[in-house]
């Protein structure tokens, strides 16, 4: 397979949330995805009529792209709605870039919006039936998770409270956060005593369900250097499905990140040692223990005591997911492009009492379905190109 | 763009789950086995995935397995239920559930037996597993 990736055929420019949270059930998806389209143009300066290409998804539309371009009154817009769960964000990115690299656009926006948390998870989510899987009645997402999670205890001794660890430090970012659901410190006796949902894992061991969306916005290198925030750049990505039902996924407690990861590092020319900021789409507690792991931060088995005392935690060794993460920041359901704008604003210096100090790599990595689509991307400032 | 001739068109019945079910139905847990990659497949499939070649066959397992994982569900309403993936000794995974015991006391590693289960509200029948007496 020939290599089309050129590092730097195209720019990340702006990035915004829409409101977050609990917005009403008024607010339609759509509502969501424009608002932060519109903010992360405000933020660089761009207009909606210069935008040229659509990349969107959302499990509440099923023609999501057709829905984004008659809102913004875009009809000659490339379009892009492809889905592959909550890693949508990371490959549309890339594909964005490669259609700016290609000429079929200048200025792209990938967007998300999400009112889950308003209309209620089973209007906004509908579960589709699987004759090998639905008659047994898993509670999807999480006892797939919850599955990984045991198998991951039973081989390599991890712990709930290991898995706890993760749930504190989300909340510790989170509470550096303005933008955060949740504003009260956790504990790991916290983390143990709530209610359990899918053993091992409690409800504060699962993601939050929120309403939300966002944008970033990608333009050629020419319409980039015009604009005033600091430049942010793909360096490499990597994408893996290694199934789409927890049944069929190979090994429990090794996930596609190994692959994706690799094929990101191996682009970028970069490895774990060179990033300085992380976000792991953690949606449940076991997920961050395995992008760890599968990512190369430390070895496999060893991701329950690597997340212990604090070490990704704020003022840990490793900062991950310093907006506070889908545990304790905002999840909608499909909470990829969360990851994206936390890492462009790391990036450009922009994270307040949650900055990391000179952040110059970000990796960003995506997860959809139950473990199943794994999407690693990592971003560069201007130094790193 | 024609398909290819020597595709069975999968007619009712003949449908992957059809024949699945047909099994199922008479009391057995079917799997289909690739000549061409001497695996076994689950779930069941038009053709190989490991080869694209229609060189599937049908087998019929003798029911026991390992559980390879396990939860315990907790409804909003009603009691917590199992939830288990098993090993099967023929060598294909699939999910199901560990009846007839403490949810809790399921352990990964444990061996269990298929039966069928019947559903209560007239959908397909499910299969479902028991503990072997551990050694």
């Amino acid at each position: 397979m020939s290599n089309t990736f050129h590092r730097g055929a195209a720019v990340i420019v702006g990035a915004a949330e829409s409101d977050l949270g609990a917005v009403g059930e008024a607010c339609s998806p759509i509502d969501l995805m424009a608002q932060g389209v519109y903010r992360a143009l405000d933020d660089c300066g761009l207009r909606i009529d210069e935008v040229d290409g659509l990349f969107c998804a959302t499990s509440q539309s099923r023609l999501a792209g057709l829905a984004l371009a008659e809102y913004l009154r875009l009809p000659e817009a490339y379009i892009d709605s492809t889905s592959t769960g909550g890693s949508s964000f990371m490959g549309h990115l890339v594909r964005a870039q490669a259609a700016i690299a290609a000429g079929l656009c200048d200025v792209a926006v990938v967007a998300y919006g999400s009112t889950q948390r308003s209309l209620g998870r089973k209007q906004t989510s509908r579960a589709e039936w699987n004759p090998y899987e639905s008659p047994f009645k898993p509670f999807l997402p999480p006892t797939a998770y919850a599955l990984a999670a045991a198998r991951h205890m039973h081989q390599f001794g991890t712990t709930r409270e290991q898995l706890a660890e993760v749930a504190v430090a989300a909340r510790q970012w989170a509470l550096r956060n303005p933008a955060a659901w949740e504003k009260t410190p956790l504990t790991v006796e916290d983390v143990l005593a709530s209610r359990m949902v899918s053993h091992p894992l409690t409800i504060r061991d699962c993601c939050l369900v929120s309403d939300g969306g966002g944008a970033v916005v990608l333009a050629a290198p020419g319409r980039a250097a015009q604009l005033a925030k600091p430049p942010v750049y793909l360096l490499g990505s990597g994408h893996c499905t290694t199934h789409q039902t927890i049944s069929n996924m190979p090994d429990l407690v090794e996930t596609g990140a190994r692959v994706s990861g690799a094929k990101a590092y191996a682009q970028a020319g970069l490895g774990p040692a060179d990033i300085d900021v992380l976000g792991l789409y953690d949606a449940f507690t076991i997920n961050t223990i395995l992008f760890l792991e599968d990512l190369g931060f430390c070895a496999k088995g060893e991701g329950g005591a690597f997340v212990s005392g604090g070490r990704i935690a704020p003022g840990g060794a490793l900062p991950v997911n310093t907006n506070g993460g889908g545990l304790s920041y905002c999840h909608p359901g499909m909470y990829g492009i969360f990851l994206l704008i936390e890492a462009v604003r790391q990036l450009r210096g922009e994270c307040g009492a949650r900055q990391v100090p000179g952040a110059e790599v970000a990796l960003a990595h995506g997860n959809g379905g139950v473990l199943s689509s794994q999407y690693t991307v990592i971003l560069g400032g201007a130094a790193t190109l | 763009m024609g398909a290819a001739p020597q595709d069975q068109a999968p007619g009712r019945g003949e449908a992957p789950y059809g024949r699945y079910l047909a099994y199922l139905q008479a009391g057995q847990l079917a799997y289909q086995y690739s000549t061409a990659a001497a695996r076994p497949v689950f779930f069941p499939r038009v053709r190989c995935p490991y080869s694209g070649r229609d060189c599937l066959e049908w087998r019929v397992s003798q029911g026991r397995g390992t559980v390879y994982s396990t939860s315990v569900v907790y409804p909003r309403k009603g009691e917590p239920y199992n939830v288990a993936l098993i090993d099967l000794d023929e060598g294909f995974r699939m999910m199901s559930r560990v009846v007839d015991v403490d949810p809790h006391a399921v352990r990964i590693g444990h061996k269990v037996a298929f039966r069928v289960a019947q559903d209560p509200e007239g959908g397909d029948p499910v299969p479902e597993f028991t503990l072997l007496e551990q050694a």
